[in-house]
Formats: C-alpha cells, structure tokens, sequence
C-alpha cells in the first residue's frame, strides 16, 4: 500500500500476535512432522492450508503443497476431471493466502505454478485480478501475474493495451500502469516493421502523456512515462567514434624520456609525449565492448597489429567502456633520426564493435598521423617542482593559435565526413516537447518540468551535432539548474553536478573558446621555447568534470578552487602528466580511484580536500578499489609491501591509489588525513616521490 | 377519497410527535425522533410514502399533480370535548399549471406498473452529501440500493454537449479542454483542497474574498470564461446568471462556492463502484423517504397511510396545540405536530411568527418540472447521465440554469428500453419557466437529431434499432411552489427545493428536529445493531 502511515502497535495488539504465534508454531511443528513423512493425507493437506492461510509467507509449506499435488496426482485415476479438482484445491489455498497478504511472494508464485501445469481454467484469474489491482492498483505482484496471465490467455496486447488506458484514466498517478503501458508498446513498437508507423505510435503517447503532465505538473508518474517516451524517441543509436588520440592527421614527436619541467615544447603543430610508448585513445558516444586488435587495425613500420593491446577505461571491472586505450610501443622508432613513421588505424570496417543494445559500430573511421623522433637534447639533471602559482602562467596567445591545432575540435567530423543520422522526425518531435514543456513552464512551477526541459535542451543540442560542439541553449540551461538548486535544496548536488557538465561543454564548444583556458606553463623559457600547454579551468564551481572527449590531449591540467567531490572519467586523459585537484571537495582516496589509470601522471596536488574529514566514505559503496571487492587489479608486490605491513592495511585506499601512479611530485597538505605518520608511509608507496608538500625529500 | 376505508382504532392515542406527510424531510424527522425514543405516529393521507417526494406511476403522478385535495367536513360539527376547540386543516395545491401529454397510450398502458417517475426530479444525491451521511448513521442503508450516474454533461457556448471536468481524472481524460486549461483548472481545484485541508494562514482563503461573489473570485483566479462557466453551473450548480447583477437573485459567495466544489470534490471517489460525484437509488428517489421510514418503524414508529388529519385540537384556554383528528375521526393527542406543506392550518398563520427553515429558498420563485419517457437513449454511449444548460445557452433572455437528469431502465424507473428524462429549472413566473423547459426539451431532441442523421450517413451499416431516433412517449410539465417550512408547536417542512441535492432539505430538516429536540443527538453515531452491515452504502456496479 502506498502513501498510508503506519500506526503504531497497541499492548493488546501485541498480546494478541504472541497467541497467534503460539498458535502458529503448533501449526508448524504439525505441519513440519506431516512433511518430513510425505503424509499427504486430507488432515495434513489441511494442516497446510490453515498455515498458509495464517502465513503465506511459508515457502516450505507452498513446497510440500507442490509435493503433494504431485503424489496426488500420481494417485487419481488421472482422469482430466480428478486431476483438475486437485489442482483447482491449490488454486483455492492461494486465493485465501493472498487475501491475506496479497503481496506474497510464495503465493503469487504457487498461483503461476499451478496454472503453468495447464489443468485450470484461466476464466477467473482476470477477474481475481481486478479485485487485487482494485485495493491496491499498483501491487507488482498483481502487475507481473496479469503480464502472466495474458500471455496465457493470449489476450492481445492491444486488449491489455487498452486496459492500462482505462486504469491511468480512473487515476492517471498509478505509476504500475504507465510501466504496464511502456512494456506492451516496446513489444508493439518491436514488431512494427515500417519506422513512420512506429513514430506514429509514439507521437500519439507524446499527446496522452502531455494530458498527465498539464493536469497536475507535480505528479511523477507521467514524467516517468515522457522519460521512456523520449528513450524510445532516440534509442536504437548505433555508436559512434566522437573523439581519439592522437587527432587524426596530427604529426608527433616524440622526445624521449625526459622529465616535464626539462622538455620545453619546441614547435608548433606538433604534440610531444615524453614516453617510451604512448597511448591511441578511442571514445565512443557511447559503451561499447568488442574493441580488440581484429576489430581495430593497426598499420605501421614499428608496432605490429596483433602487439597492440586494447582496454576499457572504466572503473568497474568491465568488457565495455565509452573509452578505450592501446599503447603502442615506440622501442622500434630511431631516437637519433627524424625520419616521420606514419600511423594508420581502421575501424567499423569489420563488425565486432558494438554498443550495450546490440547495434554495431557501422561508419568506418580511418585515423593516420606520423610519429617522429627527435633527438635528445642533452638532459640536465636539475629537478625542478612544478609550482602551481599564479605567475608561472602565461597567455601565449599567439603561439597557441599554432600549438593546440584546430583538428582537436572536429578533427573526426571533418575527417569522415560525417552525416547526421537524426531524422526530422527525431528533432521535430523534440522540438515540439521542448515547447510544450516551455509553456507548461510558463503557467507553473515544476522542479521535474524544469529539469525535463535542461535535458530536452541538450539532447536537442546534442542531436544537432553529434559532437556538441554546438551549445545554442546552454545558457538557458545553465539558468534551469541554478534556479534548481535554489527550488529544491535536498538535490542541489544532483543539479550542481548536471551544470557542470553543461559548463564544461560551453567553456569548451570551440576552439576559441578553448584558448582562453590554455596557458603557457613558466612561459618563454631561455632558448625561446615555450613551457608545456596547462589547460586551466579552475575556479569555475564545477563539482563534476565531463567532456573529456575534448580534453584527450592535455599533459597538464589545473581543476583548483573548483567543488569537484569525484573526478569520474578522468581515465581517459591518458596524456596527463601533471593535474591540480587543490581546493576541492574531494571526501576520500577512493573518490580518486580513476588516477590509477593515469600511468603518465607525475605530479599531482590534492592539497585542501576534505579526505579523511569524514568517517563515512560514501565512494566505496561504488567503487571497486576496496579490500572487499575482488575486481580491482591487485597486483601484490611483497618484496616492497609485505601485505602485513600495519601501513598498507591502515592507509588501505591511499595505497590502492598510489601504488600503481609513479608520482614525483605529491602535494597533499590541508587534508584531514594528512599527519605525520601518513606523509611517512607516502615515499613508501611512491618510491618515486621527489617533493612532497613542496619538500624535497632526497635532501633531507 | 372521502369514502375512507374503516380503521381500526389508533391505539395509544397520545404520541410525543405526530408527522403527516411522509416526503423525505418528514420520513427522516421520524426515524431520527424513534432513534431517540420518542413516541411517533407517521401519517400521510395518500396511498404511497413519499409525498412530494414520491416516486409514482405516470397516472398516480397525474392525478397527484392535478386533483385538487378533498375537502375535509367541518369538523367542528364532532367537537373534542369540553376544554378542546378544533381548527381546521387547510389544503393548499402546491401545484399549477400542469401539462401531461401521451404521445403512445398503448404502448404505457403495456408496461403501466413498470413506472416510478420521481415528483420533485431531477434530484441525484451526491457522495458526500449530507443525505447519505444521513442514510448511514440511520441504518436506512440497509433499504436502499444506489447506481451511480455515470456522466455529467455540459452545454457549452458553442452549442457542445461537453463532459464536465469535476475531477483530476475527468480533467484529464477531458477532450474538450486545451492542455492550458487543464492545467489551470486542477491548479484551482488544488487551491480549493488547500483552502479546506491547509493548515497554514496562507492556505486560506482570505475572509474578504470569502464574502465576495464566487464569479468575482474565479475572475480574480484568472479562470478563462470557459472554466468559470462550467465551475459555476456544472459544478456548483449555481441556479442564476451570476454574471448578470439584475438578473442574478441569489449570488453565490466565494465561500458557498467553495463548500459546493468541496461537497463535488470529496463526493468523487467516496464509494468504489460509483464513477463520478453522483448516485441515484434504485427504483426511484421514493425509495429513500420509504427507507427512513422503514427504519422508524424499526424504533417503533407508527405508521397509518391513507389517513388525513382533519382538524387540529387547541386547548380552549391555551390556545395550544393539543392533537389532531383523524379522517377516521379519532383524536390523538401529541406535543408536537409536524405537516407536509400541502397542509395550512388557516387560524394558526398568522397569529404566530414564522420561523423558517430554509434560508436559501427564494419563496417567491416556482419551479418548473418536467418528465418525459423516451424510447431510447439520449446519448448512445450512456444511460444515466446529468446535462446542465447555463443561463443564457438556450436563449439570450433564459436567466436560470435548467439541469437534465436521464435515468434508464437499469435504474429500475421505467421498462427496460425506455428511458426517463427529468428537467427543472427556477423561475417567477410559470410561462416563462414552461418556456426554458421547452427549448431545453427540443434542444435535445434536435441535437440528437442532427447527431443521428451524422452518424447514419457516415455507416449505414449501423443497426437501425440502436440507432433509432429517440420518441417521446409521454410528457408532464407543471410548476411547483417552493415554500420554506417554518418551526412551532406546529411545524411544516419545505417543499422540494429547486437544488439537484439533499443537502438544503437535510439542512431544514436537521434544524426542524434541533428545534423541537433541543437535547436529543440527531442520529447518534452507531446505530446499527446489525455488525454485518456496518455503514456501508450499496452502490452497484
């Protein structure tokens, strides 16, 4: 029952189930000897009747019942006759069970067994039906046994169809019935072949469901409903390949192993990774599942196809990621020759990739780009910090016109030429949603209309360009989460979090736009080079990072004084080398578990977070990286850390982060958990760590 | 009539209370005064239960409707006794300008028994109306079976028969209303629940709009004109124009309003098996007056039919009322007397205050009536249904609201296949409401004409029967006068009021017995003996 308060249990009440527990347990201890004898006489079928009567919950008495019809059956002269009265008994048990409790499990369940043996007749079910959905119209158990039942009868699903009509027409806040609605018309919807007769179907639920949204905006049910339908309006989407790296088209250098602050970028156009190998990063609109080395082919004259490994950036132990990583190995590339190797990679010519429902990657994407070494410079040994200071910041404006290429925007769109699969209807039908949802605005407040439009209004953006580059209404959405966050406190994460994703995607919809974010790191260096490109969106209140399909190629990246509580996604910047997550509202190691991903990341500060600060780690609960989850990639190193080491078991999180990170610069100070004996256990996980908190650590 | 079967004698003969008349009001005050303990004798001088609330056979219902009452002998030639003068008992017709026409003798005269045409319809009851409150804690429930009226129809500016919205569901379902509309007219029905249910000051509506004019404040609401009219006559059911000052007599208040939304409101959904705000009882709303009686005699009421009183028996002295003699001349003695309105007591008005019952009633207006049997449905989808025209819809100068109940076969009123049509509508003067009666009444034949003729041409497969035009087999018109009932020694109740409901006749009838039985509980909640049936009302699918 729904929306009726519970009232508390008077003395007498109490008295009174403590005689009826009494009484039950005579009943059961009966029941159980009955049982444990296989007497299936008339005195101990009734025994079990009367117990289930009492408790339908008893699951081992609606087992011996089915024992019992079995051996009754076994015993009838099998005439159709006989055999139906036997089954007809144990409809009538189930009947008395469920007035009862009409949402018992055992019940429902021995009602679908009977009937599912094909002696009964079907005609009052539907009529039993009624009565239950009657005193409780949105009793799943009813809900699933009509479902059962219809299928049996084969009631038509335009039948049943219309009976879900009826009941949302008597009380249009029965939520079971609009679900009821939403499964008969994905079976319709699946069998119609022709796409006009589908959208026609569709477009008419847009019209019924308006109804329920204009009566009474406040009511959830209908938005549900305006949900599934806006699902079923774009679903079907085959993936795509939105974003990769290296852009296609791009020229590398590679400059060797050298260190960050050591290696100024020396020319335009050009991208430098200081690694021995570097990642190809591949992001999908989409998850899919399916990328491996048949499915991606690599051409090249030092990496071979079949060497190249394929993962998914995804936190969760799975097959399928919207992001996925190869690394290439560049031992085979001359450091001491110029000579440019081009890199060509092929996708979606081969089936295999696929999204989660089914639909295969189907536009082919060709990549190439050129690799070339350069030639090592002479290393000098002076380690410097990076210093995230204000000053150390240039706005190089000119030379980054040059050095970020405009490819990194629609690189992959105006590669392959891509063509829009959103059909007229799609955004005709969005269109029309967006300003019936507008003007139902216009007359009332609702939280759920205003979050229905911002959603409306990016997928209408979205649906323009498949890249989002494009951000007509941002600005308008932008104000609906604010207003949000006032009207409906107890959810302001929740919307804080949608608007950051929505700012993200307009700080960064060109590459204009972009630049104004990129600076210069120290600025023109000596030999009139400029330092590493850090893209700096700090102070900007996000409390969540997105649009990461934009961001694959940034080495150093500043999120300061910004209310990120989860760096979600962070994975696929594979690139990163140096990242500021000061002054943020980070809770715990575990909120940083997408950094263990990050095998370029060297210098990292997550300085005045709240870890540590409180005893609850909400974070846990979704993240794999804890010592009772088995997904996570341990890999035990015991020549370093004997697992009994009392460290790793009391700084358990940190470790699982920090083991797999080559740091070499830590800044962690201003953290509840930060005390002496933790910054002590810190060069013992990060055998690397040069500064920590700004000390340098091999001088002491 | 004057020819009086001979009685037995009327054993005691001194009663707490005598009723005469049995209509719904009198019928209730003597199930009420049983439950109390009170020594009642309930008389009425017809042959049925129900007075002016009766529902007869169309030929009773003529002759009701046309004969003037007998006059009773002088009854002073029989004086009382020594210390007992007699005053006698007028009858005054409270009916005029009665107009029955038969259209198909034969065909009525086959099924003459299968009638029950209610005298003061079109009167439904509403959910939660005071009447079935009534109904419950009397135990009359236990008589009395409902149906529920399944649709309510409204005649809108364009000349469209529209469902009325009276309801989150029916608003939604609604074809009729833009999604603007709905939106803003459950927003009012919402602030309305607010008014009545809200705890805070805010909630409330403030006490000057209270006191303002209900059409004032739908204004204020921003009600598009559409909305306001159907909130006002298909929902409130206001009687007059309340748009119109000069033509309006009764303006409802914003707070009379809002009590009428919130009787509709919490009428929906009160009963499982009714569908919207409105049930109507099987065979006939005499059967509710029959059900309190039954309940009365039940407490020990006695009840005599086709008994007149004659005269009245005054203390010489006094001046007090003493009893009543009977047509059977026998005297019986009561405190308190209390008489249908058809009875005036000629040397008692006047010397005495009037107290009256109804303050609503507008004694000067009549009300029209009228009943016509119908071959067949007025509305292929629905049997039992409410039609209101608002002021002004049938023509510029109709200035009263006229409401169209169709009740059919299932209701047992009438013989399957025929159908029962009750109009009513207030006026001053009886052509002028014999006028709105008529219009409506060709309205609806013609709409239905047209809409035929439609439908036949688009499918000519349709099976003729079901698709036949609806006949009128029989027809009354008449003007009833509406009085107010007034309360002393000698009370009388009111007449049938010209509201849909029960709940102004409950009102009158609860202060009637308030009046005399200052001390005693109008019906103490429990009174059902019978754990059985535990204040349930049936209401059949």
């Amino acid at each position: 029952m729904h929306g009726r308060p519970r009232t508390a249990p008077k003395p007498e009440d109490a008295a009174a189930s403590a005689a009826k527990a009494q009484k039950l347990r005579a009943l059961q201890s009966q029941f159980l000897s009955y049982h444990h004898n296989r007497i299936y006489t008339k005195e101990a079928l009734d025994a079990s009747a009367k117990l289930l009567e009492v408790n339908p919950e008893y699951y081992t008495a609606w087992n011996y019942r089915k024992l019992a019809v079995e051996h009754r059956v076994k015993e009838s002269d099998s005439s159709p006759e006989s055999v139906k009265s036997v089954f007809d008994d144990e409809l009538k048990v189930v009947e008395n069970a469920l007035r009862q409790n009409f949402k018992s499990y055992g019940a429902w369940y021995h009602r679908k067994w009977v009937l599912s043996k094909g002696h009964s007749s079907l005609d009052h079910e539907l009529q039993l039906l009624d009565r239950f959905q009657k005193a409780d119209s949105r009793n799943f158990h009813a809900w699933n046994y009509r479902r059962f039942v219809a299928a049996l009868l084969g009631r038509s699903v335009e039948d049943e169809l219309q009976y879900t009509e009826d009941l949302i027409g008597n009380n249009f806040s029965n939520y079971s019935a609009w679900h009821n609605r939403s499964m008969l018309l994905s079976e319709i919807l699946k069998k119609k072949e022709q796409e006009s007769s589908s959208q026609d179907i569709i477009s008419k639920e847009y019209e019924f469901v308006l109804n329920a949204l204009y009566t009474d905006p406040d009511d959830q049910s209908g938005w549900f409903y305006h949900l599934w339908l806006l699902d079923q309006t774009f679903k079907a989407k085959a993936p795509l390949l939105v974003s990769s790296w290296p852009v296609p088209g791009s020229d590398l250098v590679v400059s060797g192993n050298v260190s960050l602050a050591d290696h100024p970028l020396s020319s335009f156009s050009e991208f430098a990774v200081a690694l021995e190998r570097f990642p190809v990063v591949l992001y999908f609109n989409q998850t899919v599942e399916g990328v491996n080395s048949s499915t991606v082919t690599i051409q090249s004259t030092f990496v071979q196809n079949e060497d190249v490994t394929w993962k998914p950036l995804s936190p969760q132990n799975s097959r399928a990621s919207k992001v996925w990583v190869g690394y290439l190995d560049l031992s085979g590339v001359d450091h001491h020759s110029s000579a440019s190797h081009t890199v060509e990679i092929k996708l979606g010519h081969h089936q295999g990739i696929m999204s989660s429902n089914g639909l295969q990657l189907s536009i082919p994407f060709d990549l190439s780009f050129t690799v070339s070494a350069k030639p090592l410079e002479t290393q000098s040994s002076k380690e410097e910090k990076v210093a995230w200071e204000e000053d150390r910041f240039y706005a190089c404006e000119t030379h980054l016109q040059l050095a970020i290429p405009s490819l990194c925007y629609d690189g992959i769109a105006v590669e392959n030429k891509y063509e829009p699969t959103t059909s007229d209807w799609q955004i005709g039908t969005i269109a029309e949603e967006i300003s019936q949802i507008r003007n139902l605005l216009a007359i009332s407040d609702s939280k759920i209309g205003k979050i229905t439009l911002a959603r409306l209004l990016m997928a209408h953006d979205a649906m323009s360009s498949p890249y989002a580059t494009k951000t007509v209404h941002a600005e308008e959405v932008l104000g609906l989460y604010s207003e949000l966050m006032k009207l409906d406190s107890s959810h302001s994460q929740y919307y804080r979090d949608e608007r950051s994703l929505v700012l993200l995607q307009q700080l960064l919809s060109s590459r204009e736009m972009l630049l104004r974010y990129c600076f210069c790191y120290g600025g023109i260096t000596s030999s009139s080079t400029y330092g590493p490109i850090c893209l700096r969106l700090n102070n900007q209140s996000i409390s969540r990072m997105g649009s990461f399909d934009k961001l694959l190629w940034v080495q150093m990246l500043d999120l300061s004084d910004n209310e990120l509580h989860s760096i979600e996604g962070l994975e696929a910047m594979q690139l990163l080398q140096c990242l500021n997550l000061g002054r943020n509202k980070l809770r715990s190691f575990t909120a940083l578990d997408p950094l263990r991903y990050l095998k370029s990341l060297k210098v990292l500060s997550i300085s005045h977070n709240e870890i540590g600060l409180h005893s609850i780690d909400t974070t846990r609960y979704s993240c794999s990286a804890s010592p009772l989850s088995h997904n996570g990639e341990i890999i035990w190193s015991h020549d370093v850390f004997p697992p009994e080491d009392s460290d790793v078991t009391n700084y358990w999180e940190a470790f699982m982060v920090f083991k797999s990170l080559e740091l070499t610069q830590l800044d962690i100070v201003g953290n509840a958990v930060t005390n002496e004996k933790f910054k002590s256990f810190l060069p013992k996980v990060l055998p690397k760590l040069q500064f920590l908190d700004g000390q340098n650590l091999h001088r002491i | 009539m004057t020819e009086l079967p001979p009685y037995p004698p009327i054993e005691p003969s001194d009663f707490d209370l005598v009723i005469v008349g049995t209509g719904l009001p009198e019928s209730i005050l003597a199930a009420a005064a049983s439950a109390a303990g009170k020594s009642v004798l309930h008389l009425d001088p017809n042959p049925f239960y129900g007075s002016h609330f009766a529902s007869l056979l169309p030929d009773d219902l003529s002759s009701f409707l046309e004969k003037p009452r007998p006059s009773y002998p002088d009854p002073a030639a029989a004086p009382g006794g020594d210390d007992l003068a007699t005053a006698s008992v007028d009858l005054r017709s409270l009916y005029s300008d009665v107009e029955i026409s038969s259209f198909a003798p034969e065909t009525l005269e086959q099924h003459s028994r299968k009638f029950n045409l209610d005298l003061s319809g079109p009167r439904v009851l509403f959910c939660a109306d005071k009447a079935i409150d009534a109904i419950l804690r009397s135990g009359a429930n236990q008589y009395v079976e409902f149906k529920s009226i399944d649709a309510s129809l409204f005649y809108d500016k364009g000349g469209n028969l529209v469902n009325v919205p009276d309801s989150r569901a029916a608003i939604f379902k609604d074809k009729s209303l833009s999604l603007v509309e709905k939106n803003v007219l459950m927003k009012f029905f919402k602030r309305v629940q607010q008014h009545f249910s809200g705890d805070g000051e805010s909630d409330r509506i403030s006490e000057e709009d209270l006191a303002s004019p209900f059409v004032e404040f739908l204004a204020k609401m921003r009600l598009p004109e559409k909305i306001k009219s159907v909130i006002l006559y298909a929902i409130a059911m206001a009687d007059y124009d309340q748009e119109d000052k000069e033509a309006c007599k009764v303006v409802i208040s914003t707070k009379e309003g809002m009590e009428r939304l919130a009787l509709h409101h919490s009428s929906v959904g009160r009963f499982a098996n009714a569908v919207g705000a409105l049930i109507y009882p099987i065979y006939g709303q005499g059967e509710l007056a029959q059900a309190f009686c039954r309940r009365a005699a039940v407490k020990g009421c006695i009840y005599v039919l086709r008994m007149p009183v004659i005269a009245l028996l005054i203390d010489k002295e006094s001046g007090q009322y003493r009893g009543v003699r009977l047509g059977s001349g026998q005297d019986i003695f009561s405190r308190k007397l209390v008489l249908e309105p058809s009875f005036t007591v000629p040397s008692l008005r006047g010397s005495l205050p009037l107290n009256s019952l109804m303050e609503n009633v507008q004694v000067k207006a009549k009300v029209a009536r009228g009943i016509c049997i119908l071959t067949s449905s007025l509305r292929p989808d629905v049997s039992n249904f409410l039609i209101v025209y608002p002021p002004r819809s049938l023509y510029p100068e109709q200035v009263t609201s006229v409401r169209v109940l169709q009740i059919g076969a299932n209701l047992a009123v009438c013989p399957s296949g025929m159908f029962v049509l009750y109009l009513s509508a207030l006026c001053d003067e009886a052509s002028e409401g014999k006028k709105i009666l008529h219009s409506a009444i060709n309205g609806l034949i013609n709409l239905d004409d047209s809409k035929i003729s439609e439908s036949t041409s688009a499918s000519t497969v349709q099976t003729e029967e079901a698709r036949a035009d609806p006949l009128l087999l029989w027809k009354a018109l008449y003007i009833q006068e509406l009085t107010a009932g007034q309360v002393e020694t000698v009370s009388s109740t009111p007449m049938p009021d010209g509201s849909l409901g029960f709940n102004d006749a409950l009102d009158a009838t609860v202060k009637l017995f308030q009046t005399i039985y200052p001390h005693e509980p109008f019906f103490p909640e429990t009174p059902t003996e019978d754990p059985e049936d535990d204040g349930a009302l049936s209401v059949e699918m």
